[in-house]
């Protein structure tokens, strides 16, 4: 007996479809010896996450709230992974996306809630834009990796944040914790249903629609396959790759800006420490979960966020650490990345020796 | 003689391909023998079974009589067979003495730099290469870096030494070295198993050749029992080589005047050093000159890929110098791509996006904003008949397509916008010949709708063949036109060694 690995000729849509799924499948199932070996009853804990994420209209309710940034930061994520450049910087991107919707929510002064939106969400736009075309500047000009700037960038971005709130931009009426003053109401999504479910998650569906079209369907779209595909045929049909990488680095991170954007206006209402817990980091799995589909992010988000919500609960059932969600993710990754190798390989077992 | 190696009835299947059908061939020790086939005929397969990369389904090889099975590489090398592949196996940062040595078998811990320098040293002396070996690989030419692998292949001992096209890639004078050396070889007593494209050469070097043909060994013939009619007619099928009716009434009218251009290269040389050269309105101009002598860069400064130091481009009234691609394509100058897969398509996508590649932005396959999905695909449906593509289903990547039909997908994109200049750069540059010939007759057909040809090959004949007149270059300049009608290989020879037709200078 021998196994065999050979290249597949075309791999087929279907199989493409199900790697995913079999990851997702494959990492529960490892997972699963984690849970024993905390002496949790495995499927009594992926029970207990389905029903808390799903099982309620708080628990739903929740998850969606959990999804709405996923759904930013993964798109801008998606969108960069699209052209082959690497921006893993989207939870810098989100810190000063919510900065710069704070500072119109602070200090503006527009009245009319409408206004305020806009400008909110432009200002988050942009800062997060900016912060990610700083990578795609140098990576245009200079052929600096990106990968390093957009990472390095994160910690400045959060400190950057952290400086604010413990400093200029603390609230005097509040008792010395870091924290902005609260928003008004001009500056604040509509919430629904007695929920912390806020107008942020339509807002993110919507980019996603835009961003599927603007892929699929567009001139621009077409430019950035092309560019993702083989930059040297790019350059040579007579597209200018270096604006592109530009562009799209800073309409990534435009994207995953306004993820902090819609948390300071949907959920927390102010400026604080840890406005984000690592969705920038999550974005890049569900990135390579959706297979850099728009609409794909969409639904591995949501899945993301009934991990999020469910693995809280398991916190508090049989006090399991937060570590394990996180290990969850790195679980599926892992078995993403090794599922791209059947993907295009065919392994066989073959019967007797093969020549000698 | 003794044979050193036999083959017989080699066979190789892959899932739906039968790549090697029924094989059989032997060479002698102290013989050069040459495997002739159109691509797809099975040598690679065949030197992948050689060398142990594949098993076969069927047959046997023996060694000196003696049969061998190889599961890896490493066992055929343990034979004595060593392979100098068309892509070099070398790492670019390192040395040529640290690349040498990383294909040696049992070299100790801890051994003397000294010792291993001068064996490869007296190696490197005894057959007259030119090769420092505290060089980093990545400083060398090709020509450089395919010594270094032959030296790989000598120092481990091989009696049998492989070489896949090794002379794609070098100039005539380095492929003349490389003859030289070959023979010096045979006279030791090793094997050479040659493959090659190029009759003129095969018949040059070549003590007996086998044909290859759909997977099977059709005939092997002796030295003398060969010439360059018998083997294409072989090869091919077919027992002339067609030529094309020269166009006889060109007009005077120029499309393209270059004038005094000079371009640098990455390394602050020049590429081209005053070049000056005239297009002709519907005509086809052969670009000879040995390679590396400036042809690259002409064809990226004319298609928009690399920028002018010096001088004017001129296409009618209009002054095209330093214009990015884009703007070539408006004045009408295509371009078939040196490397098909690294510069002419995006692999992942299909045939109907990478045939759109250069006018996507036109109104054609453009609504607003949006691509029109039903224009691109009947554009894509119309050329894809019209070229004969093999494309498999809708939507296949292009990289699943066969280097023929990938350039076809090229050719079709590149003529589609009906442009006034075409540059080729070595358009046919690893096809078949059934490919290759497809292509000639495009260019050719060119001409009937006043298209103009800028036509760079390595192969004379294939310029002698095409072409209405030949410029020939040397180090960046045009040293002067010839008429293929009346020259002759030994004029063009000596223009391309850089003496001046009509012995002025």
């Amino acid at each position: 007996m021998k196994l065999v690995i050979e290249r597949r000729e075309i791999s087929s849509a279907l199989l493409r479809f199900s790697a995913p799924v079999a990851s997702i499948g494959v990492a529960l199932f490892v997972a699963g010896f984690l849970l024993l070996a905390s002496g949790v009853s495995p499927l009594a804990a992926y029970k207990e996450i389905l029903i808390e994420a799903l099982g309620s209209l708080y628990g739903l309710s929740e998850t969606l709230v959990k999804t709405t940034p996923l759904i930013f930061a993964g798109l801008g994520v998606s969108l960069a992974f699209r052209m082959q450049i690497w921006n893993i910087g989207a939870e810098g991107q989100i810190y000063v996306g919510a900065m710069g919707a704070t500072w119109v929510a602070l200090f503006s002064g527009i009245q009319n809630h409408w206004l305020m939106m806009t400008a909110m969400f432009f200002a988050a736009f942009f800062c997060g834009g900016l912060w990610a075309g700083v990578a795609g500047f140098l990576r245009a000009r200079w052929q600096v990796n990106e990968v390093i700037v957009t990472l390095l960038m994160n910690y400045i971005a959060i400190l950057w944040v952290d400086y604010l709130i413990y400093g200029p931009w603390k609230d005097p009426k509040g008792f010395n914790f870091p924290l902005t003053a609260q928003f008004s109401d001009t500056a604040r999504f509509a919430e629904y249903f007695d929920t912390r479910f806020h107008s942020g998650f339509f807002l993110a569906v919507f980019c996603a629609l835009l961003l599927y079209l603007f892929i699929e369907r567009t001139v621009w779209g077409y430019e950035i396959k092309v560019i993702g595909s083989n930059p040297k045929a790019a350059q040579y049909a007579g597209m200018n790759t270096g604006m592109a990488i530009f562009f799209v680095l800073f309409l990534s991170g435009a994207i995953a800006g306004v993820a902090g954007f819609s948390e300071v206006a949907g959920l927390q209402h102010r400026l604080q420490h840890g406005i984000s817990p690592g969705y920038g980091y999550t974005a890049i799995i569900i990135a390579w979960l959706a297979k850099r589909s728009a609409i794909g992010v969409v639904i591995v988000s949501f899945l993301m966020g009934v991990l999020l919500v469910g693995g809280d609960s398991l916190q508090l059932l049989w006090q399991l650490p937060v570590a394990f969600v996180y290990a969850f993710q790195g679980l599926i990754l892992f078995f993403l990345l090794a599922s791209d190798f059947f993907i295009i390989y065919r392994v066989k077992l073959v019967k007797g020796v093969v020549n000698g | 003689m003794s044979d050193i190696l036999k083959i017989k009835n080699i066979r190789k299947t892959f899932p739906g391909v039968v790549a090697l059908d029924d094989v059989s061939f032997s060479v002698a020790r102290g013989e050069i023998h040459t495997l002739l086939g159109e691509n797809g005929a099975g040598k690679s397969t065949l030197m992948n079974v050689l060398t142990g990369l594949y098993h076969p389904d069927r047959g046997e090889i023996s060694i000196d009589g003696n049969p061998v099975h190889f599961t890896s590489p490493r066992d055929s090398l343990s034979c004595g067979i060593g392979m100098v592949h068309q892509h070099f196996m070398l790492v670019p940062a390192h040395s040529v003495f640290e690349n040498i040595l990383l294909a040696l078998d049992n070299v100790p811990n801890f051994f003397s730099r000294k010792i291993y320098k001068e064996k490869i040293q007296k190696l490197i002396d005894e057959f007259d290469v030119d090769l420092d070996l505290e060089t980093p690989v990545w400083k060398l030419s090709i020509g450089a870096q395919q010594w270094i692998e032959l030296i790989k292949l000598l120092m481990r001992d091989c009696q049998l030494l492989i070489l896949d096209e090794p002379t794609a890639v070098l100039t005539p004078q380095e492929a003349e070295r490389l003859f030289s050396v070959l023979r010096r070889l045979k006279e030791q007593g090793k094997s050479i198993i040659f493959i090659s494209h190029k009759m003129r050469e095969v018949i040059e070097i070549s003590d007996r050749v086998t044909i290859l043909k759909k997977g099977c060994s059709l005939e092997t013939l002796n030295r003398g029992d060969f010439d360059e009619s018998k083997l294409a007619s072989l090869m091919i099928g077919k027992d002339k080589i067609p030529q094309w009716q020269k166009n006889l009434q060109m007009s005077d009218e120029i499309v393209l005047d270059i004038q005094n251009l000079s371009v640098r290269n990455d390394r602050g040389l020049a590429d081209l050093d005053d070049f000056n050269l005239l297009l002709k309105k519907g005509e086809i101009l052969g670009i000879a000159g040995v390679a590396g002598n400036g042809q690259k860069a002409l064809a990226e400064v004319l298609t928009g890929l690399k920028n002018t130091s010096q001088g004017r481009i001129m296409a009618g009234e209009k002054d095209i110098t330093n214009s990015n691609a884009r703007y070539s394509y408006i004045a009408g100058i295509a371009h078939i791509p040196e490397d098909r897969k690294t510069i002419g398509i995006a692999p992942d996508m299909s045939v109907d996006e990478n045939l759109i590649m250069k006018s996507f932005k036109s109104g054609l396959f453009r609504n607003w904003i949006f691509q029109d999905k039903k224009a691109i695909r009947r554009n894509a449906a119309e050329k894809i008949e019209q070229f004969a593509i093999k494309s498999g289903p809708d939507g296949t990547p292009v990289r699943y397509l066969s280097g023929g039909n990938i350039q076809k997908v090229i050719i079709a994109r590149e003529l589609s916008e009906h442009p006034a200049v075409l540059v080729a750069l070595y358009p046919t540059r690893g096809l078949d010949i059934g490919s290759a010939e497809y292509v000639h007759k495009v260019i050719a057909d060119g001409v009937d709708r006043g298209m103009s040809t800028i036509l760079i090959a390595e192969d004379l004949d294939e310029l002698l063949k095409l072409s209405d007149r030949i410029a020939v270059m040397f180090r960046g300049k045009l040293i002067g036109y010839v008429d293929p009608r009346k020259t002759t290989r030994e004029e063009i020879g000596l223009m391309m060694g850089g003496e001046t037709p009509g012995g002025a200078e």
